[in-house]
Formats: structure tokens, C-alpha cells, sequence
């Protein structure tokens, strides 16, 4: 069934975006403070992309994510409380503390990964997609996936066997410019990845990824055109990352501008949503406040569920290699 | 799940048993598939799932385009997602072009999961030398698998084992690789009717013996039963062991024997070095080290590609003779 862009929808994508920011700021200042081990590959920035998508799926519709995708996992539906303890390595975490922020999951809400792997997530994407069409389900799944994963030979057959079989995913391109350092004109020769949609008999469809209105409204036409069956849809979102590759200041390397960055910021995904609420009258600062100040709360609360949580017992590295 | 007792055993081809289990497959999982390059209107490059998309319809037995890495990605994305996917990966060589998809998806989508995912993925290999197919379609390269936590490897030497072994990996819940043999094809064996199953992790001592043993799997075990017959002139009564599946490997079985015997040689087709052969011995040394009476040997190809001329070919290729004068090397006969 599609989903109409009412007040509530609104509300909830603002929502989705909001909680997304607040837990990767979060998260970002805990790494660098090494609270949180590893690296996180953080989402700051493409909130109205992971939201204007998910906002149209149901928990039996599946995505699969990036390296980059605790966005993803919150706009799911993950909780936060879960997630944190995940990327603490605690057992109370979404993989008991044996994935990490690269492979942060949860198959209750349909999220099949995080993935550490650049292009690791079209072939998966692609055999969901299958699967429902097999099971004879009205579900859809769709494949986050990066500029630098569009190069990526897992893409090219995936999105092939997608196209072949007419399956009901929606490969959906968050181009934010770079793959790792590497900003896109020196990675392809090609502007737009939708392009690529032609040559797998599927529509390309470019929007801009800090609208997350229009964002919404194409990822609602290619997922209901999924799940009439018609087929996969290439949704190119333009979009940024406002923080490192890695973490936030990240490694300090010099491949991007300051004002780039500031030029981005302008149109900030929130910012641009949150000034169309109220000036629809849809909230009011002091709601949107509200949204910002109850996510807060929540996060505070997740990291005291995540630090007072156990770490996983040695003898659990043994456990859940096989079923 | 209840067993289906097998009672009659007829005489079939390695084919018609491949065919045979797959059919079995199809039938008692309604949630499983098969998906592979040419095994829907062709029935496989060399016929193992002839008739079977008449019988099951276009979707459960379907053609994909050559995309390997895409062939296995619908094993992992509709595994995770409720169904059996039976995958056909034509030759074993091709593992190159999928093994992201096999070594960071598949293998550890589970662990990585915290246990949360279970993907119950059977996939159907060749592998093995011996017919001028040269150096991409002729390795035997289930080290590579041996060593990724998450996946079963099993190695089918004769019909009986072929059939037993698909069923029994289609009925797990792990990625289970069943790797086949292409010289054995047109084999024949006694193969029961009906489903059985072949547990996945015990080893099958093939000809019980006393003095010496020999572990080996796939299509080696039957040179290493030649092998046996020739070395019978030496006072050498050889045990075989197929451990019929790699990983889980039955090492109580193997250490067993060695503790009886004394003597132990491994023999694979693949690369001797760096083979799974090796594991075996290092096993064999720190758990039965006091009761060996010579150092554990290994037969294996030599470490160049697998030649293309026949002439070249089947002196690289391990066989009952250089399995005898390996025997013959290490006991200094």
C-alpha cells in the first residue's frame, strides 16, 4: 500500500532524520573519546535519504546497508539501546557483540547488514528481492549503496539479475561525492550512477538527497512500482557526508575543502525540513525542540543501558559460527 | 526430521545419483530452488539436473546469467530470507569470481549476526582433473573453504556418497558445499531408492586395514583403494579413510586408526602444498605424536597449474602408483 505525505508522515520522517544526527553525533564524540572501539563510518549528513526511503517499508521489507549504516538500522526501526551496546561490543548488542558498527543488523525489522565490504550489499539485496518474488510476498527490499559501490562488480550483476527477473528491489545510490577519499571524477566517468540504469533495462532516477520530500516521493513511486511487480528501480540521491570517511575529524586528510563542506551545509538536510514544518504550520519550534530534547533523553538512557551492560563471556567467540 | 528407509539399491551413474538427490531435494522442501549458469533448459553443463525444470516449473529450477558473485548472492539474500537455496557453482575454479560473496557474506553472515541469520544454502561444485580441461576448470581447491569458519565442505567420491551427501547438506541449516568430482560422472554404484542421509562429520573407513592408513577424499579414493591392493606385496594391509567431509573434519576417526596403524599417508588431488593435508598431519602429530613410527606423508599434486596436455596431465594428477611409491618413500621399501 503507498504511503501519502500527510502531517503525520512528516512527523515521522523529521523524526527518523532527528534520531539518526543525535546518535551519530553521539557516537562520534564516544569513538573519539574511545569509549567506542573500532571505526564508525558515520551517516551525518544523508539522514533524509535512509528516512524519505524507509518511512514507505514495513518490518517485513528488507534493506541491506553499508559500511555506513547505522542510519539505515535507526530508520528501521533499531533501537537505540541495542545499537549502542553493539558498538560497545556488549552481548546485550544487536549481534551480541560479534559485528560492530559494520555489520550492525537486526532481521526483526528486516535490516540484513551493515557491511563491511564496499559493494557487499546488491547480490544480498538482489537474493531478498528474489526470495520474495519466490515466497510469493508483496515485500521489497532495497540496497543502499554508495557512489564508490556503483563500481563495484557485485553491483553491475546484481542490478543485471535484478533487471532480468523484474525482481522488487530498489537499488538506491547515496551519492555523497566520495568514494572513501577519492571524490567521484576521479572514480567514474559519469555524473550521474542513474545512468547506469539503462543498461539493466530498469528507470534511473536522480533526486536530490537533501530534499527529503523529494526523496520520499521517488523512493515511494520505485517501491510501489517493486511491489506491483514491475520490476527494480536505480535511485541516485545527491547527497553529503558532513563528517570523515571514518569517525569525525577522521585521519585529517586533505581531499576536501572547508568550503565544500559549508556549501553543503547550507542545505542541510534537517535544517531545510524542519523550516518547511513550521512554515506549513506542521510544528512548531518548540515541537521540533521536543523531538530533539526526547531523542536526547533516549540516547542517554541507551548509554547507560550500553556501559552497564556485560561484555560477552571468552567462550562465546565459539558460539554462532554454525546453526 | 523423520528418515525415509531406503530399501532397494539399484546401480546408477554419479549423474543419475546427483540428479536423483536434487529431485529429492525439490520434492521434500518446498522452499528450495535451484539456480545456476545452464541448469534450467540445459539441465546442467553435464546433465545432473536433466528433466527437473519440466518437473518443477521455471521457478524452482532456473537459468542465471554467468554471474557468479550474483549466483551466490541469491543463495545468501534468499537463504537469510526464508528459503533452501540449491546452488549450482559449475566449476569449482570459479570460486574467483565469488569469493567475497562465499568468504565475507555467506561464511560469516551468521556469526556477524550474532547467530541471528541461519542460511541454510547448499551449493553443488566440480572439481578435479583429468580431462585436458586445463588449468581454470581442473583445480581441487577445497582449501580455500577449509579455511572460512561458517561454511560444511563435503567431498562426494562414488553415487552413493554423491546422493547421501546432497540430501544431508540440503537438510542443514549451514552453507554446506557439496564438492563433485568431473572424472567420476559416468561411475556407477549401488544407490538406494528414497531419501537417506550421510552424516555430515563422520568419516567412512572405506577398507578396514591394520598396519597402515591412508586418509583421502573425493575422487583419490578409489586410486588409494588400488593403492591398497598393490601394497598388499609389501606386508602393507592399508586402512582407508574418506573423511567425506572436510569441515566438520572427523579427526577422532582419523586419530584412531593412526593409533592402530602407526603409519599414516594423506592423499589429495589438490596442491600438495599448503593443502588440507597439511592440517591433517599437524593434527595427527600433536594427538597420536607417541605412536607413529614414521614421519605422516602426503601425496599431492605437484605446485605448478594443472596442465593442459594429457601428456603433462596425468603425471600430475595423483594416482595408485604414486601413491604406492609415496608409501614406498617414507617407509624406505
Amino acid at each position: 500500500m503507498a504511503v501519502t505525505l500527510t502531517d503525520s508522515v512528516l512527523k515521522d520522517i523529521h523524526r527518523r532524520m532527528v534520531r539518526i544526527r543525535r546518535f551519530e553525533e553521539t557516537a562520534g564524540k564516544m569513538m573519539e573519546n574511545g569509549k567506542i572501539p573500532g571505526a564508525l563510518h558515520l551517516y551525518v549528513g544523508e539522514e533524509a535519504v535512509a528516512s524519505g526511503v524507509m518511512v514507505h517499508l514495513s518490518n517485513e521489507d528488507q534493506i541491506t546497508s553499508t559500511h555506513r549504516g547505522h542510519g539505515h538500522l535507526i530508520a528501521k526501526g533499531g533501537a537505540f539501546d541495542r545499537m549502542f551496546a553493539e558498538l560497545y561490543g556488549k552481548s546485550t548488542g544487536y549481534c551480541k557483540g560479534k559485528g560492530g558498527s559494520m555489520h550492525i543488523s537486526n532481521l526483526e525489522v528486516g535490516m540484513l547488514g551493515a557491511n563491511g565490504i564496499v559493494g557487499g550489499g546488491p547480490p544480498i539485496a538482489m537474493g531478498a528481492a528474489f526470495s520474495n518474488k519466490f515466497r510469493k510476498t508483496k515485500n521489497v527490499a532495497c540496497c543502499f549503496f554508495g557512489d564508490g559501490a556503483s563500481n563495484e562488480g557485485s553491483f553491475h550483476e546484481a542490478a543485471n539479475m535484478a533487471g532480468l527477473y523484474k525482481l522488487p528491489v530498489v537499488f538506491v545510490c547515496e551519492n555523497n561525492g566520495y568514494g572513501e577519499y577519492t571524490p567521484q571524477r576521479n572514480h567514474q566517468a559519469i555524473v550521474d550512477v542513474a545512468d547506469r540504469a539503462a543498461g539493466y533495462g530498469m528507470p534511473g532516477v536522480v533526486v536530490d538527497g537533501m530534499d527529503a520530500v523529494a526523496v520520499y516521493e521517488a523512493a515511494g513511486e520505485a517501491i510501489a512500482r517493486a511491489r506491483a511487480g514491475e520490476g527494480p528501480t536505480l535511485l541516485e540521491c545527491k547527497t553529503y557526508r558532513y563528517f570523515d570517511h571514518v569517525g569525525v575529524r577522521g585521519m585529517g586528510l586533505t581531499y576536501r575543502t572547508d568550503e565544500e563542506l559549508a556549501e553543503w551545509k547550507k542545505r542541510d538536510p534537517i535544517e531545510l525540513f524542519e523550516a518547511r514544518l513550521q512554515e506549513q504550520k506542521i510544528m512548531s519550534a518548540a515541537d521540533i525542540k521536543a523531538v530533539h530534547d526526547q531523542t536526547m533523553a533516549e540516547i542517554d538512557k541507551a548509554i547507560q543501558f550500553a556501559e552497564s551492560s556485560p561484555f560477552p563471556d571468552p567462550s562465546a567467540v565459539l558460539e554462532d559460527v554454525y546453526a | 526430521m523423520a528418515e525415509a528407509v531406503a530399501v532397494k539399491a539399484r546401480t546408477l551413474t554419479y549423474v543419475a545419483a546427483i540428479n536423483e538427490a536434487v529431485r529429492i531435494v525439490l520434492q521434500e522442501q518446498p522452499n528450495s530452488f535451484v539456480a545456476g549458469e545452464d541448469v534450467g533448459g540445459a539441465g546442467g553443463v553435464y546433465g545432473y539436473y536433466q528433466g527437473l525444470q519440466k518437473e518443477f516449473g521455471e521457478d524452482r529450477v532456473f537459468d542465471t546469467p554467468i554471474s557468479e558473485e550474483g549466483i551466490i548472492g541469491v543463495g545468501v539474500g534468499a537463504g537469510a530470507t526464508g528459503c533452501r537455496p540449491v546452488i549450482d557453482l559449475m566449476f569449482m575454479d570459479f570460486m574467483g569470481e565469488c569469493m567475497d560473496e562465499i568468504a565475507n557474506q555467506l561464511a560469516k553472515m551468521r556469526y556477524m549476526f550474532g547467530g541471528r541469520a541461519t542460511l541454510p544454502v547448499t551449493i553443488l561444485t566440480m572439481a578435479g582433473a583429468g580431462a585436458s580441461l586445463a588449468a581454470q576448470h581442473s583445480q581441487s581447491l577445497e582449501a580455500w573453504l577449509c579455511h572460512l569458519p561458517g561454511v560444511k565442505i563435503a567431498m562426494a567420491c562414488d553415487p552413493y556418497d554423491a546422493k547421501g551427501l546432497i540430501i544431508s547438506a540440503a537438510r542443514d541449516d549451514n552453507p554446506v558445499f557439496v564438492v563433485l568430482n568431473k572424472m567420476s560422472l559416468a561411475m556407477k554404484g549401488e544407490v538406494p531408492e528414497g531419501a537417506y542421509t550421510i552424516p555430515l562429520g563422520k568419516a567412512n573407513i572405506v577398507r578396514p586395514g591394520t598396519n597402515y592408513t591412508i586418509v583421502t577424499w573425493g575422487r583419490m579414493v578409489h586410486e588409494a583403494k588400488a593403492a591398497a591392493e598393490k601394497l598388499k606385496a609389501f606386508g602393507i594391509d592399508a586402512e582407508v579413510i574418506d573423511p567425506r567431509t572436510l569441515q566438520p573434519f572427523d579427526t577422532q576417526t582419523v586419530v584412531q586408526s593412526v593409533k592402530k596403524t602407526h603409519r599414516c599417508m594423506i592423499v589429495h588431488e589438490a596442491v600438495r602444498f599448503g593443502g588440507f593435508g597439511g592440517e591433517i598431519a599437524s593434527q595427527i602429530q600433536e594427538l597420536a605424536f607417541d605412536y607413529l613410527d614414521a614421519p605422516v606423508a602426503r601425496v599431492g599434486a605437484p605446485f605448478s597449474p594443472v596442465p593442459f596436455s594429457p601428456a603433462l596431465e596425468k603425471h600430475y594428477v595423483p594416482n595408485a602408483d604414486s601413491i604406492v611409491a609415496g608409501v614406498k618413500g617414507q617407509l624406505g621399501l
